[in-house]
């Protein structure tokens, strides 16, 4: 398997205010696999994910210590883009996030905002997106209808269409099949098969489950520190530490 | 849920240990009968053995039931793993129980005997063999499952001392082939009872380990 580094983590904390929610996190993200971040509520798990966009940036009172290096490059550095940076790493959030648009529209959005006018290429590039999200066919008829109209599963899926019309080459998900039937999670699981060819996917879950069907490796968080990272084969049937294996043997607490 | 599910691997373990005694108070019977030539003794071996079968159906229903509700992974994944393999196994050593009583059967019949293999070490040592591997199982101990492995190459030594002297035996009394073939096939049986021990050490050693020591010489 492909094993080029892709995103770095380096000696990462980071705190809310005074509150340290992640505390010295060194972790490694390799191209085209899929790493499944997992631990109980409150364990930094989402926290860190949205450091790979800077999405925490948006919150008052932040502070990060530590590096993220990607393609080598640190994303904290002054000189970064924040902006160009979210659209070469994509996110799907925990709830379907649609906007109140036409489903063409919805994932025409990025390229426009990103200054795409020609017609044909925004055409081409959003079905080729929906293509990949594996939505193509089912709304292909009715790519002026709005998207809330889509079920559950679809919108999600044209969220990751969405993601992916700008070309990222890394995909954050935060736990993206919470809302979702057993049906469309299954869906969502295939495409990350999929698209995992072509991006590195990174997933928060509380499904175990999931984690454990979808991911490469497989990364335990716990009270903000990342107790154990490893293949996901290795870590779901012989986990190093005891901590891990009360986690996802349901011992916890 | 986490604590009906480890209810429930509890009560699994405790089936498989009442199976382990009930395999061990066969074997210990098919063993006597051995020594003491009692076909009676070897005739209850054989007709209590659909006890154990039903035993282990009975295991391994349970095992399949709780992998398909609570999936688990890591260790109650090996867990479950290896009861459902030395359940397997243990039926195994019942069934050699009665091959081992079928052939004390045949042995018994015979009033003149000209020719004795004296059994007692090798039906000690596979014995042994078969309450340490079980013990290891219960302790969770590393080092007796080991030790279980070593004592297999014991019994294979004594299976082949006694496949020379019945051999000797064959040509010195033609005339008693048949009872000669019986009494060697008891040290195959035995024999065969000593694998299976080892087979469940083997799988504690899965359990505890994570690794798979099957096929390969480590000991």
């Amino acid at each position: 398997m492909n094993r080029d580094l892709k995103i770095s983590a380096k000696n990462l904390s980071f705190f809310y205010g005074g509150f340290e929610a992640l505390h010295d996190i060194s972790l490694d993200f390799y191209s085209n696999q899929v790493t499944a971040l997992i631990g109980p509520s409150g364990c930094g798990k989402s926290t860190f994910l949205r450091c790979l966009n800077r999405m925490n940036d948006l919150i008052p009172g932040i502070r990060v210590k530590g590096e993220i290096l990607i393609d080598e490059e640190n994303i904290y550095a002054p000189s970064v883009d924040v902006v160009h940076l979210r659209s070469r790493i994509g996110m799907v959030f925990q709830k379907p996030n649609p906007f109140p648009k036409t489903i063409f529209e919805n994932v025409a959005y990025g390229l426009k905002v990103n200054g795409v006018k020609n017609k044909n290429l925004i055409a081409e590039q959003v079905e080729k997106s929906l293509r990949r999200s594996a939505l193509w066919d089912e709304v292909q008829e009715r790519m002026h209808e709005s998207a809330l109209g889509l079920s559950g599963g679809q919108q999600q899926r044209l969220c990751i269409a969405r993601a992916l019309a700008v070309k990222p080459d890394v995909l954050l998900m935060d736990e993206p099949c919470s809302a979702l039937d057993p049906i469309a999670t299954q869906k969502i699981e295939e495409l990350i098969h999929e698209l995992k060819k072509t991006y590195t996917i990174i997933i928060v879950t509380h499904n175990m489950q999931q984690a454990a069907r979808v991911s490469d490796v497989t990364a335990f968080f716990y009270l903000g520190k990342l107790i154990e990272v490893g293949d996901t084969d290795t870590l779901f049937t012989l986990p190093s530490l005891k901590t891990t294996e009360d986690y996802i043997t349901g011992r916890f607490g | 849920m986490a604590i009906h599910f480890q209810r429930e691997l509890a009560k699994i373990k405790k089936s498989l240990l009442t199976l382990g005694a009930l395999v061990e108070e066969r074997v210990r019977m098919a063993t006597d009968s051995i020594e003491k030539r009692d076909a009676a003794l070897a005739g209850q071996v054989i007709h209590s053995d659909h006890d154990i079968d039903e035993m282990e159906v009975e295991i391994e229903e349970e095992c399949l039931k709780v992998l398909a509700l609570h999936q688990p992974v890591a260790v109650d994944l090996r867990f479950l793993v290896a009861v459902i393999k030395i359940n397997n196994e243990l039926e195994s050593i019942g069934d050699q129980a009665v091959n081992i009583a079928e052939r004390v059967e045949i042995i018994a019949r015979r009033d003149t005997v000209d020719f004795v293999f004296d059994y007692t070490e090798m039906t000690e040592k596979s014995q042994n063999m078969l309450k340490q591997s079980l013990d290891a199982f219960v302790n969770l101990d590393l080092d007796l499952a080991f030790k279980v492995l070593l004592l297999d190459d014991e019994v294979d030594k004594i299976k082949n001392i006694a496949y020379d002297r019945i051999k000797e035996a064959m040509a010195d009394h033609p005339e008693s082939l048949g009872h000669l073939i019986n009494l060697l096939l008891v040290s195959r049986h035995l024999e065969r009872l000593a694998d299976h021990a080892t087979n469940i050490a083997e799988e504690v050693i899965y359990l505890i380990e994570g690794e798979i020591v099957r096929h390969s010489k480590m000991w």
